[in-house]
């Protein structure tokens, strides 16, 4: 055990202490992340990927803001009675425009990843403000706050900035129609066609069914589009998963 | 010099108050205020002081600062374990999150983990890493004022950062919720730290550097290169608290459990080795068992401890290889920590006796013990099988505070009462049967509390997956919630008893500080000794 006596060196220079510990703890993350940004199946492209509206972006946040990700997961595992309760398996392309990621870590209520399109939106606004009234068991917090919160669409066009400068691909032209497009989103009777035309499958409605624009307005509309991206009806999983 | 520092502080006022008035939100604006207030502060006694000679303090330890670390360690953790109780009870009773969005489980669950993991914990590691570091190098701490501006800097990232979480500030990853500006703060406050902590070992007296500053400087260096590389994003607005991480997806999410399990592996378990390596022979009066397990120990713990990330993320969308090397190093891992329990714990050869005497020592045996029990308890839950069916459940809630209060807790509070009457000059603590009555509510709170997560975390994995004989679900995901219930009120009772010990703890601590104790010396002869 001749290191031991070399030891010495080490512990009666402090420098060189500092200079050994981050070396070595540099290891292990360097090996393991750094592979994450070119292997293949987790950089693949999916069909049917887009980046959120700016109506979702602004719902998300408001998820990110009320800290939902404590209780609720986005991430289903390929197990056989997660895949029955909540449906395919998630993959690593349907986070792709994730800044942060919302995977979670704790299922205090269950997993929203494929939420969209499963409940009304009238289901999910009567949930929100008292969870009780829907679900008897629930121990959710209520938000009907939400209903009363007014959205200001002139901010998005800075988020959708921001999201584009880390990289995710919004065009000039969806940064251009960004308040125009979030305005749009919650008026079926408006001009929506260029901004379906831009984000494919964006779902259209006054989703909680107030005049105004509220925060339940956004946060609806990014519950009713989670997991619903990608179709799984014809989605083939690469042969190297 | 003096205008120089004058003029800073009141355009730093200046730009602040500018900045809460350009807000865009209300968190943002609320922290510039904050931070107009404290920099008009500063502005005010800069010029009160000008002309006022400079008083030379330059001999012997400077211990005001971990006098003061020890009051803000004991009221943050007062804080801290307040919280729990309530988040606890919350998903309980619902009721009690009332219907504002200031008090959701949401907003309150991370001012929980922060405070108790950042506040109670940080100002713990700060203090008696400063305590140790002039013990052990026989030197008075570096930088003059600098250990004064890493106390009270620390302390306003706290406040940023909680009052950020109640206003809804968050950039939503788990212990490292704060948002970008609150990051740059933490970021400045913690390389001030390492240059006091590096510059008093650099001129410091003893030829060799105790064991425990291994540790310690681990932790810090460590700690900057988590929280740099983790909280990389971009500002929506330069005057808006919201930013966009800089990774997405998958890259985030590796990114983010590097970053969280050597939050613990580094915040919560090499910092506090420091303190155990220290406080224990201390109490004992015996030297470290192990010289040579301490250096295995040492380099071993560090090295293995940052691959463990990807058991956070068993099944998901990160590749298996990731995952299944995650899982090796976390059971790999299981030695190097046992390495430093062993180690504590043989340092008490030919001192077991004690423990019938001395509850403070006790109170560390107990730590370690707790420390063993979950560091084992970890490993075996990022084995993958036993993953697929504790993951997303109560149980790692359950295994994440059995270490927390058992290890963390325990061994703070064993620091504080081994410190607070040298620092405050007393001869002993005011009551050593209050220090058993903490020991003992501590101990059997967390007991329910582990037990009931157990129970919970076992019970709703089992009923999640449960399939009848055709085959479908037996179990909707509410009634797993209703079942839970009985075990919800009994974890909050232990998180109840815990708290009520560290309120004795508090009270005993006053008393001690503020010399009450000797009082009741000079008034009765049959006063509380600790052990010899």
């Amino acid at each position: 055990m001749s290191f031991l006596k070399n030891h010495k060196k080490v512990e009666r220079n402090a420098t060189l202490l500092m200079v050994l510990s981050l070396g070595v703890v540099s290891i292990g993350g360097i090996v393991e992340i750094a592979p994450l940004f070119y292997l293949e199946n987790t950089i693949e492209k999916v069909e049917g990927m887009r980046p959120y509206t700016p109506l979702e972006l602004e719902g998300r946040n408001i998820y990110i803001r009320e800290g939902c990700y404590t209780c609720h997961s986005q991430m289903i595992r390929p197990l056989r009675d997660e895949v029955e309760r909540y449906g395919h398996y998630s993959l690593a392309v349907e986070s792709v425009y994730d800044h942060p990621f919302q995977w979670g870590s704790k299922r205090t209520g269950p997993d929203l990843a494929r939420v969209g399109a499963r409940y009304s939106d009238e289901w999910h606004v009567d949930h929100l403000a008292d969870p009780r009234s829907v679900v008897p068991e629930s121990i959710m917090p209520t938000y009907g706050f939400l209903l009363n919160n007014k959205l200001k669409p002139e901010e998005s066009k800075a988020l959708l900035i921001a999201n584009s400068r880390v990289g995710v691909p919004y065009t000039e032209e969806m940064i251009e129609n960004a308040e125009a497009d979030f305005k749009v989103q919650v008026d079926p009777d408006g001009d929506w066609e260029e901004m379906v035309a831009r984000y494919p499958k964006a779902q259209v409605r006054n989703f909680d069914g107030q005049d105004e624009l509220t925060e339940m307005d956004a946060l609806v509309a990014y519950l009713q589009m989670l997991g619903t991206l990608v179709d799984f009806s014809t989605f083939q999983p690469e042969i190297s998963r | 010099m003096d205008i120089l520092k004058i003029l800073t502080f009141a355009f730093i006022t200046l730009f602040a108050v500018m900045a809460a008035n350009f807000g865009l939100d209300w968190a943002y604006s609320i922290h510039a205020f904050i931070i107009a207030l404290c920099a008009f502060y500063m502005f005010i006694r800069s010029v009160r002081q000008v002309g006022e000679p400079i008083a030379v303090t330059s001999t012997g330890y400077q211990d005001d600062v971990v006098r003061a670390g020890v009051i803000a360690t004991s009221f943050w953790g007062l804080a801290g374990f307040l919280v729990g109780v309530y988040i606890a009870f919350q998903l309980a009773f619902p009721a009690l999150n009332l219907d504002l969005p200031f008090t959701t489980f949401g907003r309150l669950r991370p001012l929980h983990t922060s405070a108790v993991i950042f506040a109670f914990g940080g100002n713990a590691l700060i203090a008696t890493s400063f305590y140790i570091v002039q013990r052990t190098s026989g030197a008075r701490l570096w930088g003059g004022n600098l250990c004064w501006f890493v106390f009270w800097g620390y302390q306003l990232f706290i406040v940023l950062a909680a009052t950020g979480y109640l206003l809804g500030a968050t950039q939503s990853k788990e212990y490292a919720e704060p948002e970008w500006y609150v990051d740059i703060w933490l970021t400045l406050v913690w390389v001030a730290y390492l240059a006091v902590f590096l510059g008093t070992l650099i001129k410091r007296k003893e030829p060799h550097i105790y064991v425990a500053n291994w540790f310690f400087l681990a932790f810090i260096v460590t700690v900057a290169m988590l929280h740099i590389v983790n909280n990389l994003s971009m500002p929506v607005s330069i005057f808006g608290s919201k930013s966009v991480q800089l990774f997405s997806g998958v890259q985030d999410a590796l990114t983010q459990w590097w970053y969280g399990h050597n939050a613990v592996g580094f915040f919560l378990t090499a910092g506090f080795l420091g303190m155990m390596y220290y406080f224990v022979p201390k109490q004992a009066n015996k030297p470290v068992f192990s010289y040579k397990l301490s250096i295995i120990h040492f380099w071993s713990l560090i090295f293995l401890y940052i691959w463990a990330g990807p058991h956070h993320l068993h099944y998901t969308a990160l590749p298996d290889w990731a995952q299944t090397l995650g899982m090796v190093f976390s059971i790999m891992l299981w030695m190097p920590s046992w390495g430093g329990m062993i180690n504590g714990l043989m340092t008490l050869n030919g001192a077991w006796d004690k423990l019938r005497t001395d509850p403070v020592l006790k109170m560390m045996v107990i730590s370690l013990a707790f420390y063993g029990m979950s560091t084992f308890e970890g490993p075996v839950m990022s084995i993958k099988v036993v993953n697929s069916l504790s993951h997303y459940t109560d149980w790692t809630i359950g295994h994440v505070h059995s270490g927390a209060l058992g290890w963390n807790g325990m061994i703070t509070f064993a620091a504080l009462y081994y410190l607070t009457p040298r620092l405050w000059n007393r001869d002993s603590l005011y009551s050593l049967s209050m220090v058993n009555w903490h020991f003992w509510l501590a101990t059997i709170g967390i007991i329910f509390y582990a037990a009931s997560m157990w129970v919970t975390g076992i019970m709703e994995g089992l009923m999640w997956r449960e399939v009848d004989a055709q085959g479908f679900l037996v179990n909707s995901f509410a009634d797993t919630v209703a079942a839970k219930f009985p075990m919800y009120v009994v974890r909050g009772t232990g998180g109840l008893m815990y708290l009520a010990g560290a309120i004795i703890m508090c009270v005993n601590l006053w008393l001690t500080a503020t010399g009450a104790g000797e009082r009741k010396h000079t008034s009765n002869t049959a006063s509380a000794v600790p052990a010899e």
